[in-house]
């Protein structure tokens, strides 16, 4: 296996805050990787540093070896990298279907291929279960299916590499499980994926790899398992009581 | 040398009163996230006020300067922030421009209707008369008044900020409200006492530029294009660099007035006042390109149907029927009105691809349909049809050549540069009287007016204003059906989307310059042609008619129609119609005839979506019988960019943020990472 994703040392400062320290991590392809911390350890922020929303302050970006650490937003999605926001970036006044297909056709007008944007919007509902309600304007959506409805955009541009902020928040627990199933079906077909995530039985379920996040730092970066039974984890989390390890 | 100090004596005041204006934009813009347009408007009524005080009713300068500036600004300020700018907060950044527009709009008006332009005001500077010698250069006192109110001005707004509470809330108040209440300051009182003290500062600057550049209104409104030229060197949010830009360009233009020869060089007459506009282009090319960021704005709130070919059929039927049922029953004066207001909706329409679709802001589409007109006038001989595709072609390369400095960075600053590219063309190209290109003589306003000759159609006789009308209905209905077209394919998503999302489009691979650049110059190209056929309406290409002030009603007008439908545009045209037509009936309206369209933009704060979906969906209710209620949005929490837009002092990067522990409070009192 190889490291789809990589990012090497990579630190972000706000206005002399130091919300991303020095953080290395990678993400191979055909595994889910798990990104844990609690509120305002730097998840969304490395997100955002990957798909260049955020430049960091020291540090590189490498995908699929090539550093990307400078390049603009738009290149990194053509070199196949997808992603969704926490802070929902729908296009609201499009219907669920439309916001689907619109990624479908920017998708198609930088691959230059011949591929059916109307069959890959479809087949992206399909698999996130939304088709039900294509008709929907999307701004109307419960934040849950709305959530989805990102990872549905996402997947309508076919990435190699797909960045999930908090999917399954919102969800219910049958909604959670169809996720975690479909997650599972992505990483089987190739995909480096990497999932931040407050549900940690779903992300105990469905990872290999889980990498924790303490005020920018990384804790520890290992199996479920021993995740779950480390000290200085289980410290990081006193406190914020509303994430259960 | 002793030129070359006056030169800089000169330019040193002119560049205080720039620096004056431009931190007032600057103080309000970060403060409270509404950038001013009508700063300059207010600095205007300032001045107008304090000439009523101090030269017609012979009150002692200094009673009249600090009523003025102390009293009634502030109150000023504080009234426009409590009754329209507070509710902006969660506004796309449209409607802010467009309700700031409104009261540009509305204070012109409510001064030409009070004063009448036609009469002088001569207005004295302070102890007129009195000079002190600077090294053999003679200096007037008011020109060191000038000059030291600039330094106190700098000096205060310096202490202001950092020494007490509310320059810290006023700091702190774009990051977030809500870390400012949290730590007891009162958001709501910084953001107004932000727009008091933008609103002295812009007095100020009015009272003290007046006796340069006469009390007349239209001048002294757009300094506040000068005044942003200057503020947008500091990035619209570093004091320190505003007061450079504002001293580069007081001292540039002051050089440019002395050295180029002005006066022998007919061309070259004008140059100087387009200097804060040139330097404001350098500065949109070098500044450093803006990272997208999620979030940013509000969404559109709006609910535009996507409009069907049966309805666009249906509409232009309606149209073209009531063009062809008018025409023959108008009388002189109202067919004109009504033929200009749909020459100015077929300029209106342009908005529906850029701001209805694209939610890109433009405030110079009359100065490319001036483009189009003059292009048009050259063109064609006779009135040929393929002149209009040659105003559409050169109208729409200078809409990318002027968007193109701009278009990396946000949406303000296009509309900034669109400004700008207005005023360049009302003070410079439309002043000219003829250009020399490659050895070609083209005549241009030598005269006043240019000559253009109406559109040529085959087996019709336009000649007749009659049958012109039904002509330019005619082709309303076909741009609006190319429109139409356009949002219905997948380019029309494409923009909605970008407009909805720009992080999220450059996310899926979207390249947001490349379209922001096609639908700028497709928006432009549409504009050429309106200004075409508006001269082809008149026969004949007048400069005025196409300058920076009749992009702005035809904007707001647009806008409340509802610009994200091509009826809105048609509903604006009307609009526009109608007002020029009440404009003709009685002198009074149409000296304040701008007053009107200014209520229209300030009521945009409250009803951003114009009356074009009201009125679709009030028809289609009547039609289906049933009055399906469109439930109402939710709006969600904006987190304007924290990092962007924080008041500096220091230079770039030197200034304290918030600490940790206050963004952890930040982040729990706002529930933004949801556990
Ligand atoms: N645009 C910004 N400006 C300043 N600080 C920010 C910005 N975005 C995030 N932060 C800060 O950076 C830290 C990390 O935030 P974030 O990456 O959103 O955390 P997470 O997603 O892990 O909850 C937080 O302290 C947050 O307040
Ligand atoms: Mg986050």
């Amino acid at each position: 296996m190889s490291a789809l994703l990589e990012f090497r040392e990579v630190s972000v400062v706000y206005g002399g805050v130091t919300a991303v320290d020095k953080v290395s991590m990678s993400a191979e392809a055909g595994q889910i990787h798990g990104l844990i911390g609690p509120n305002g350890a730097g998840k969304s922020t490395l997100f955002n540093v990957a798909s260049g929303l955020v430049q960091p302050r020291q540090g590189t970006v490498l995908l699929e070896g090539a550093d990307i650490t400078a390049m603009g937003s738009y290149k990194r999605a053509r070199l196949r990298m997808a992603r969704t926001f926490q802070q929902l970036e729908l296009f609201g006044v499009l219907s669920v279907y439309d916001n689907v297909l619109t990624a479908a056709e920017i998708r198609r007008s930088w691959a230059r291929d011949h591929s059916d944007s109307k069959a890959d919007a479809l087949q992206a509902l399909e698999r996130t279960g939304l088709a039900e309600m294509a008709q929907e304007r999307s701004d109307r959506l419960p934040t849950g299916l709305a959530r989805l409805l990102e990872v549905a955009r996402a997947l309508a541009t076919r990435p190699k590499v797909l960045l999930l902020d908090e999917p399954a928040a919102g969800l219910n627990e049958q909604e959670t499980r169809t996720l975690g199933k479909l997650l599972i079906g992505l990483a089987d077909d190739g995909l480096a994926i990497v999932l931040v995530e407050h549900d940690m039985d779903l992300v105990m379920q469905i990872c290999s790899v889980v990498t924790v996040l303490n005020l920018g730092k990384v804790l520890l970066t290992a199996a479920p398992d021993d995740v779950r039974k480390d000290q200085a984890v289980l410290s990081a989390y006193l406190g914020s009581a509303e994430v259960n390890v | 040398m002793q030129d070359l100090l006056a030169y800089t004596i000169f330019g040193l005041v002119t560049a205080s009163i720039y620096a004056i204006a431009a931190s007032g934009l600057v103080v309000t813009y970060t403060t409270s996230g509404v950038f001013n347009l009508a700063h300059g408007a207010i600095g205007m009524f300032g001045a107008f006020i304090y000439w009523q005080l101090r030269f017609s009713w012979g009150w002692p300068a200094w009673i009249a300067l600090l009523l003025v500036v102390f009293v009634l600004s502030p109150i000023f300020g504080c009234g426009l922030e409590k009754a329209l700018m507070r509710n902006l907060t969660d506004a796309t950044e449209a409607t802010k421009l467009a309700v700031t527009i409104g009261v540009l709009v509305a204070l012109v008006g409510a001064a030409t209707w009070i004063w009448d332009p036609n009469l002088s005001r001569p207005f004295a500077a302070f102890y007129q008369g009195n000079k002190v010698d600077i090294l053999g250069v003679p200096v007037t006192w008011d020109q060191l008044i000038t000059v030291g109110i600039g330094a106190l001005c700098a000096v205060g707004l310096r202490v202001l900020l950092y020494r007490t509470r509310i320059g810290l809330d006023m700091r702190a108040v774009v990051d977030d409200r809500a870390l400012v209440l949290l730590n007891g300051g009162r958001p709501d009182r910084a953001s107004m006492f932000s727009w008091a003290i933008g609103s002295m500062l812009a007095s100020l600057a009015g009272i003290l530029i007046a006796p340069y550049i006469q009390l007349s209104v239209v001048p002294l409104t757009l300094l506040v294009v000068n005044a942003y030229a200057a503020a947008v060197i500091g990035k619209l949010r570093s004091l320190p660099l505003t007061f450079l830009g504002a001293a580069i360009i007081g001292l540039l233009q002051s050089y440019a007035v002395g050295y180029l020869p002005t006066s022998t060089v007919q061309w070259m007459q004008h140059v100087p006042d387009t200097i804060p506009i040139l330097v404001l282009f350098v500065a949109l090319l070098v500044l450093p390109h803006q990272r997208l960021r999620g979030h940013t704005g509000r969404r559109g709130r709006e609910s535009f149907p996507v409009p069907t070919y049966k309805m666009a059929l249906i509409g232009s039927a309606v149209v073209v029927g009531l063009a062809c049922a008018l025409a023959p029953l108008l009388s002189t004066q109202p067919l004109f009105s009504m033929s200009s207001g749909l020459g100015l909706g077929i300029v209106g329409l342009s908005l529906v691809p850029l701001l209805g679709y694209g939610g890109q802001i433009s405030l110079c589409q009359m100065t490319f349909a001036g483009i189009g007109a003059v292009v048009y006038a050259h063109a064609t001989g006779g009135g040929s049809p393929l002149g209009l595709v040659v105003a559409f072609v050169v109208a729409a390369a200078v809409g990318a050549l002027t968007a193109l400095p701009a278009i990396r960075l946000r949406g303000l600053y296009l509309a900034l540069a669109t400004a700008a590219l207005a005023e360049f063309c009302d003070t410079f190209v439309f002043g000219l009287s003829s250009v020399t290109v490659f050895g070609h003589h083209i005549p241009l306003f030598g005269n006043g007016t240019l000559p253009a000759a109406r559109l040529q159609v085959p087996f019709v006789d336009v000649s007749n204003d009659r049958v012109y009308l039904v002509v330019l209905a005619v082709i309303f209905c076909a741009i609006g059906f190319g429109i139409v077209a356009l949002r219905r394919s997948r380019h029309g998503r494409v923009l909605l989307a970008m407009r909805e999302s720009p992080a999220a489009c450059a996310m899926l691979g979207l390249r947001l310059t490349t379209v922001k650049l096609a639908v700028f110059s497709l928006s432009a190209g549409i504009a050429g042609v309106g200004g075409a056929l508006l001269a082809g309406l008149s026969t004949q290409v007048a400069p005025d008619q196409f300058s920076f002030f009749q992009s702005l009603p035809l904007l707001l007008l647009m806008m409340a129609g509802g610009v994200g439908m091509v009826s809105g545009a048609f509903f604006g045209a009307l609009a526009l119609g109608l007002f020029s037509t009440l404009g003709t009936m009685s002198s009074l309206f149409s000296r304040g005839s701008s007053l009107l369209p200014g209520l229209v933009g300030i009521g945009l704060g409250s009803q951003p979506n114009g009356v074009a979906s009201d009125i679709g969906a009030g028809l289609s209710a009547l039609v289906r019988r049933r009055g399906a209620q469109v439930p109402a949005v939710e709006t969600d929490v904006v987190t304007e960019g924290w990092d962007e837009q924080c008041i500096e002092w220091e230079f770039l990067g030197m200034d304290g943020r918030i600490s940790r522990r206050e963004q952890q409070i930040l982040d729990d009192s706002l529930g933004l990472k949801v556990g």
